[in-house]
């Protein structure tokens, strides 16, 4: 891979840090009146989702790292693995570790779309997308009458997730989620 | 470049609003009445010089200078200060001056730089650094309109000492070297092609652990930090004195507001000898970090030798002080047109 200079560093640019491939979040020069030039680098670690902070001396350069987002769609798991499919018309299939599922497991709907993260060509992370519509399995009752203010409750879905919803939700709905902070918004327009 | 919603604005606009514009012109009307008021004279020097700054860590842009027509091109740089030129005007007897002028570094882009700024520079013979700082705070009451009453001045070694717990003067470099790791995650990578110095390792742990904390009471009002005693090695054309401690310093200041240096001030150098020493070693550095060499500026070292007054001279950067005055995250707020603009 190509070493990227810190005037090169951009928000987006992955590169390598420590043994681990990172993705530069922001990048602020940092110029003393008197002395030597230093980049301050906000990154995000990509195999452990943790956010750097760090100072290279103006001019330092890291190498690039082999990381690329493709759009796919979720197909099943076997227990051990999570496989995903490219939607590019190659059909090509990528298996992703529980480490690479990470937090997205709950998320997880068999034929919707999911960002996976491919690092030197295998799954590093999935990325859901910003809102997801899953089927509520568990929850109790719904109050009838109550539409619109009061108190909510627990929902399981089918993905495993547990969200509060309105008390007027029943199961069998289907329900709009924000998978960012992991809040109800809507029922789904069906 | 910074993401600021300026950045949205169609390109042949400003990225600052109106009332930055006309904020400018009113801050620059009360700077010129302060100065007025006091007797001090208003000066203009070239932009353009056959010497600039020799500090290794300055970048003077060049540029192409024809004298006449039909004569070969000469090499001049655009100033990063006006500095030499101001000294020569006290050196021939000019007594108080200030200027308010464009400034040029190279390769100076981020939210609180653009390669071509504005500088309010002024010199005040017989004023010794303390007389200096108190004018500093004056005039920066008057643009900002603080409450604060006494002067807040912190020595290097006390802010080293409160935010860091070292001693800067006493500490090994393995020490700096640790602290700079865990507190500002700096370490060189192995493709670097200088070693960092010690001061190196001082600048990032007071820009990046200190700086930021500097300058705004408890209650988030602005309260200006005069920083000084710097490291002897960090002079530039300041004089040395010794503090309590018979610790060799610089008599060299540095104006905090709100986490951004806004100013830096010296009691002047007035020895040529000891000036030049200093524009040799810089380029002994430049030589050491494969960086062009600047021709010395024997102009202002004639006028060193014939005698400048004993005065103290400070650098204000402008933008700075409109970033604060208006609350600005960044530079763009304040400029109309920006490099990437202009």
């Amino acid at each position: 891979m190509a070493n990227y200079s810190t005037s090169e560093f951009r928000s987006g640019l992955k590169v390598m840090l420590d043994g681990d491939p990172c993705s530069i979040i922001e990048n602020e020069l940092v110029k003393p009146g008197k002395g030597q030039a230093f980049s301050r680098v906000r990154l995000r670690n990509l195999a452990t989702g943790r956010v750097w902070d760090r100072t290279f001396k103006s001019g330092e350069s890291l190498e690039g790292a082999d990381v690329m987002d493709y759009d796919m769609e979720y197909l099943y798991t076997d227990g051990e693995f999570w496989h995903f499919m490219m939607v590019d018309g190659s059909f090509e299939q990528f298996a992703a570790d529980e480490k690479a599922v990470g937090e997205c497991i709950k998320w997880l709907k068999e034929q919707d779309k999911y960002v996976v993260t491919l690092y030197n060509g295998a799954p590093l992370s999935i990325t859901p997308p910003n809102f997801v519509e899953l089927e509520v399995v568990e929850t109790d009752p719904g109050l009838k009458g109550d539409t619109a203010q009061g108190g909510t409750k627990p929902a399981k879905f089918a993905s495993g997730a547990s969200v509060n919803v309105p008390l007027f939700i029943n199961i069998g709905e289907v329900l709009k989620i924000d998978t960012r902070t992991g809040e109800y918004v809507s029922r789904a327009k069906s | 470049m910074p993401d600021t919603k300026q950045s949205n604005t169609p390109i042949w606009k400003p990225s600052c609003s109106l009332e930055a514009i006309k904020t400018r012109a009113e801050v620059y009307a009360l700077v010129r009445d302060f100065f007025y008021k006091r007797q001090v004279l208003e000066v203009e020097t070239p932009l353009l010089s056959r010497s600039t700054a020799t500090d290794p860590y300055l970048e003077s842009i060049p540029a192409s200078v024809c004298i006449s027509q039909g004569l070969a091109a000469c090499q001049y740089y655009l100033h990063t200060s006006p500095e030499f030129p101001m000294k020569r005007l006290l050196a021939s007897g000019s007594g108080a001056i200030y200027t308010i002028c464009k400034t040029f570094r190279n390769a100076e882009t981020g939210c609180r730089h653009n390669p071509e700024f504005t500088m309010l520079e002024w010199y005040r013979p017989d004023f010794d650094m303390s007389q200096l700082m108190i004018e500093v705070n004056a005039l920066l009451k008057e643009v900002l309109n603080y409450p604060q009453q006494a002067l807040n001045k912190l020595s290097y070694r006390e802010v080293f000492l409160q935010y860091l717990g070292i001693d800067p003067f006493l500490a090994s470099d393995a020490q700096l070297i640790c602290l700079a790791e865990e507190k500002a995650g700096y370490s060189t990578q192995s493709q670097s092609e200088s070693p960092a110095s010690r001061d190196d390792y001082l600048n990032v742990l007071l820009s990046i652990c200190i700086e930021p904390f500097l300058g705004q009471s408890d209650n988030g009002e602005i309260e200006p930090v005069f920083l000084y005693g710097y490291p002897p090695s960090q002079a530039s054309l300041a004089k040395l004195t010794q503090d309590e401690f018979g610790q060799e310093v610089a008599e060299r200041f540095e104006v905090y507001i709100k986490g951004l240096e806004v100013a830096n001030g010296y009691f002047e150098l007035t020895d040529a000898k000891e000036q030049r020493i200093r524009f040799e070693r810089d380029n002994a550095q430049r030589l050491a970090l494969n960086l062009p060499s600047i021709p010395i500026d024997e102009n202002l070292l004639s006028a060193l030798h014939k005698g400048m007054p004993e005065c103290s001279g400070v650098a204000l950067g402008m933008d700075r002080l409109l970033m604060i005055k208006l609350n600005a995250k960044s530079i763009e707020e304040v400029i109309s047109f920006p490099v990437t603009r202009a």
